[in-house]
Order: structure tokens, then sequence, then C-alpha cells
């Protein structure tokens, strides 16, 4: 098991060798996100600018302007909250070419508590025209995640956690597709992301053990969605998806806006529910905000049923 | 009341609270203890009986992560029992590392999202003028947190609005959480920074009582403007194990530090033995 940071620093050092067009940007969580130590090897295409996540985003506009590749990262409710309307106008709305980076997403953030826990990052990225956004699960995918944003302009926003990630399937993860089904099933599908994931797959296991056989399906690209994939599952059977987000603009929005138009389908959104973040450890919060293996099954047994 | 032996309680508190959680931000929360005790022990007009009482004296802790110093200063004055003080980021906790105004008895604002108590701060000051009242704002932000633009935004409001009733203090301790300010972005003497803002400002050292008290005596004399008091402080400042830890701005220690930490509160123990508490 690696940690997500260390592959995010690991990558970045391997991309800044062999293009000098590759910089990272810092707001003073370098120690958090283990690439302190790219100034060594990355010199002045390593930048710390300080607390000012406002002026990191900008900053990495003009870089871009001059040809440049900037990373940026910050924890989740910084680089997206913090300084959305930097991320709207000088780099969206400007068509630059950036990799946003979000971490300690959601629980993630644990104890630091209420002001650190974004539940909203993904509804206001979503909004952004044109972004593409992915939340990530697993080391390997991280990694060529973060070359294919490098190697095709655009703007990126990629939500992650900071620390150690399993790896959950040895499937490739092909981002033409931007989904992996980690678990196959016939009677119906969970949907997630990121974090959540294992829980999504002990449910369907339990589930399995009551004869109902679910997909889980891991839309790692959250924009755009894959429309075919989602039609293809709705004609399955029922739908339950699970943020580690609000419910209000995150994945299972996302769906159910496509599914709705689309493919009426039956769908439950299990999710952070007009709910502010909170100090706690991943466990105790997963039952706060009703995010575990038991919420998942009784979800889709009703719809089931 | 003796101020030194109050900040000594202070610190005791802070480190048995942190201590019991076993990890948290140390270094900032030790380095404002001697402007806490100043603060809470003799300028604020406070009662923890009439928290809600509109003449009182507000405080915001801009740099919120120091909130553990905060709750052990607010524990000593009778707002807080020592459970809940014990409850420091506890699943459920009324006690977030970061201040939540709506959780904690005798917490103004809301903070954790640096740059933006500063703001609220100037709010508050400017809303008690509106209502006529004489009451003081207070204010600490860290010496980092000051990279925030939206920080000198604030300041020039205050300075705009003459907002005397806001004293801010500048937890100047050189360090931020990727390392030394200088070498993050060199924030230069802020004393002449906050002057060419319009403020009234001067520089002492933060750690040391009598020097706190008399700054905040010639921030009061001024009325022309707000005062921005520059403290020269040391992060992890009166726990020697802290202090010397370079990186010292979160903690999570392993077994031999845990011993050094707890070793502190021994140390710190001896010294408070014999006090009454302060309530
Ligand atoms: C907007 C925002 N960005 C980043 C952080 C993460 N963070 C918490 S404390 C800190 C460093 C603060 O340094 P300073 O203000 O000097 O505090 P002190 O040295 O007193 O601990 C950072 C970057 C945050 N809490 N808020
Ligand atoms: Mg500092």
């Amino acid at each position: 098991m690696s940690e997500l940071r260390q592959i995010y620093a690991e990558t970045i050092a391997e991309l800044a060798k062999k293009d000098d067009r590759v910089v990272v940007l810092e707001a003073d969580l370098s120690s958090s996100m283990a690439t302190a130590n790219l100034k060594e090897t990355m010199g002045e295409r390593y930048i710390n600018v300080g607390i000012m996540e406002a002026h990191e985003v900008s900053m990495a506009a003009g870089l871009s302007v001059t040809g440049h590749i900037p990373f940026v990262h910050s924890f989740a409710p910084f680089i997206s909250r913090r300084a959305f309307d930097q991320v709207f106008i000088s780099l969206a709305y400007s068509k630059n070419h950036a990799i946003l980076v979000g971490s300690d997403v959601g629980i993630t953030a644990e104890m630091n508590g209420g002001t650190h826990m974004s539940f909203e990052d993904l509804a206001l990225m979503r909004v952004i025209p044109n972004i593409t956004i992915y939340e990530v699960s697993d080391p390997q995918q991280f990694k060529d995640i973060l070359y294919h944003c490098y190697s095709h302009s655009g703007l990126y926003y990629i939500r992650t956690m900071r620390k150690k990630a399993p790896r959950l399937t040895d499937q490739i993860c092909d981002l033409k597709s931007g989904y992996r089904e980690i678990i196959k099933g016939s009677s119906g599908t969970i949907f997630s992301t990121g974090f959540l994931l294992p829980e999504c797959m002990k449910a369907a296991e339990n589930l399995a053990k009551k004869n109902i056989h679910v997909s889980v399906i891991e839309t790692f690209r959250i924009k755009p969605l894959n429309k075919e994939m989602l039609i293809e599952a709705a004609k399955k059977g029922p739908i339950v998806t699970v943020d580690n987000h609000s419910i209000t603009g995150g994945i299972g929005s996302a769906i159910a806006e496509v599914l709705s138009e689309e493919y009426p389908s039956k769908i439950k959104r299990l999710g952070v529910d007009e709910k502010f973040g909170q100090v706690g450890s991943t466990n105790f919060l997963k039952t706060q905000y009703g995010l575990t293996a038991k919420d998942i099954v009784l979800a889709m047994e009703k719809l089931v049923n | 009341m003796d101020l030194k032996k109050f900040a000594d309680e202070i610190r005791l508190y802070t480190m048995k609270e942190l201590n019991n959680r076993g990890f948290g931000h140390y270094g900032g929360s030790l380095s404002i203890i001697e402007t806490l005790a100043v603060l809470y022990g003799k300028e604020m007009n406070i009662d923890a009986a009439h928290p809600d009482n509109e003449n009182r004296d507000y405080f915001v802790l801009s740099k919120g992560h120091a909130g553990p110093s905060l709750y052990a200063t607010l524990f000593l004055k009778g707002y807080i029992s020592e459970e809940t003080l014990m409850s420091l980021n506890n699943n459920g906790t009324n006690l977030p590392s970061h201040p939540d105004k709506n959780l904690t008895k005798g917490i103004d604002v809301t903070t954790g999202s640096l740059g933006q108590g500063l703001s609220v701060a100037t709010g508050v000051a400017y809303g008690n003028k509106l209502k006529g009242l004489n009451n003081y704002t207070y204010c600490i932000v860290g010496d980092g947190e000051l990279n925030e633009g939206q920080c000198w935004e604030a300041i020039q409001f205050a300075n705009h609005h003459k907002l005397h009733n806001l004293i801010l203090f500048v937890d100047d301790n050189k360090k931020q959480l990727d390392g030394y300010t200088k070498d993050i972005n060199n924030p230069m003497d802020f004393v002449t920074k906050m002057q060419a803002f319009g403020l009234n400002s001067f520089r002492i050292n933060g750690n040391n009582i009598s020097e706190v008290e008399e700054a905040i005596t010639k921030a009061k004399e001024n009325e022309a403007s707000t005062t921005a008091i520059i403290m020269d402080t040391i992060k992890g400042y009166g726990v020697t194990a802290v202090e010397k830890i370079m990186n010292n701005h979160h903690l999570r220690p392993d077994c031999s530090l845990q011993f050094e930490l707890e070793r502190a509160v021994l140390e710190l123990e001896n010294k408070a033995k014999g006090q009454v508490p302060y309530r």
C-alpha cells in the first residue's frame, strides 16, 4: 500500500525530469503532500507561494500563459471554494492548461474538522464548463491520470485522499471509458468513487449472500460521465450512489441528472445531506453521515424489493 | 491576578489536553499563551456567567489551529469543564481543533480557514461601534496567516474606518507550516508594513507578560487608529521539547517524544504546585 501523496510527488518528479515545462505549486501544505523534496530536483520550478490559495491559482494561469504545465495543490476546500473565482476566471474562462489537485477530501479530513471538510468541491467544480474531474482511489490510477492530464491540454480537477490507499482491483484504468467495474453483478449497480469504494465492495458482498447480485462501478471520471455506461447499468436494475460529498452536486446528483433524461430509473443517493463537516475518525464519520456498507445494503434492498 | 502563574497554568493544561489526545498543533498553541494570559487574566471584560453580555470584550483567534491553548484558558476561566477540555478532537466533540462558536461556550468567532478571522474581527469592531459600545475586540493572527491577501483587505478596512477598538496581535513566531516564513514568502518587517497601511504598530517580546501588558495600555491610549502589536515569539514557547523541533507546527509524537512531553507536564505541574486554580 502506498500513500497517494507519495505517488503524487513521485509522478511529478518523473514528469519534471523529462519536461522543463512542468511546474509544481503549493500553498504552505508541501509537508502535508510530500512534495517538499521536489525543491531539490525541480529548483525554481517548485514554487511554495505561502498561504495564498487565490494567488496560487491565478499565478498558475500566468505560468500556463508562458507555456508551463502547472500542478496546483491545496486541501480540497481551499483549492475549490476558497479560490473559486480564480479557478473560474483565471484558469477555466481563460482556457489555460492546469491540473488542480484537492486533497483530504470529504471525511478523510478527519481531525481538521468542519472548516477543512469539503462536501461541496465537486458541486462547485462540476459547474465549470469543459473542466475534467477525476477522483482517485488507487496509486497506479492516480499516476495514469496525472500523466494523462499532463499530456492533454485543458483544465483538470483531481480529488484525492493523501494517505494510504489499498489497491482495489487489478483491472487497469481505462481513461477513455472513465470507469471501472470492480464487481460484476446483474440485478443492480452501486456507483461510487475514491475513499468509499471499499464500503461499496463490502456491501456488494453482503448483498450477494442474500442473493442480490449487484455491480460496483467506480466512475473515477466524474466529468464528463460515460453516459452509455450509465444507461446500460440502469437497464440491469436499481442504482445506489455513494458520495464522500454532499448529495447535492456530487456523483449521485450527476448520475441522476443523466438518467432522469436518458433512462429514468430507481436511484437512491447516499451522501452527506444538508450537513457540515465535523471532527472525527473516518469510521465515526461514515456512521454519522450514513455511508457504511450497512447503509448501502439497506438502500439497495429497499430498491430491489 | 499573578499573570505569570496564570500563563504557567494555561501552558500546563494546554499540554495535558494535547498529550491526552496524542497529536495536535503544539507549536502555534504554545507561542500565544502569554497573550492569552494577559487578555483573559486582566484586560478583557468578560464573565463566564454572562458570556452573551453585549458590553463584553470580544476575542478572535484568527489562527484557529491554536484552539487548544484558547480552550485551556477558557477552562481556567470557568467556561468549560475539565472533562470537555479533555475531549479535544474526540469523535462527536464540542472541542474541535479549530474554534467553533456554535459548539463551545466562550468562542465568539468560528475560525480555521486562515485569513478570514481578521476580517470578521473588523466586522465585530465596526458593529460594536455602530451600537455605540465602548468595548474592545482583540484578534491574534499568525505571521504565516498574513500571507493571505484577505488579511490585508481587512487591515485596509480597519485603517480607513479608524477602528481604534480593534487591537491586533501578530504572532511573529517566524514559522508557518512548511518552515520559516522568510524562506517561503519573506514577510519583511511587519511593523513597517502595518505603519505603511496606516496602523499604529510596534514590536514587543510576545512571550514576556509585562511587555504584552504595556503594549495593550499603549494601544488603548491611541484613539486614532487600530493598533497592530507585532510579537516576537518562539513557536512552541515554554516547552523545550517542542521548541527544539524544527517542524513543530503539528506533532504526532512517537514514544520517545511522548515521554519528553509527559515530563514537560510534570515540570509544569511542579511549577504550578500550591496554586489555587483560576476560576
Ligand atoms: C485558508 C487555509 N489554508 C491553509 C490552511 C492550512 N494551515 C493550517 S495552519 C497553517 C500554517 C499557519 O502558519 P502561522 O499563521 O504562522 O501559524 P503558527 O505559526 O502560529 O502556528 C496552514 C498552512 C488553513 N488552515 N487555511
Ligand atoms: Mg507562525
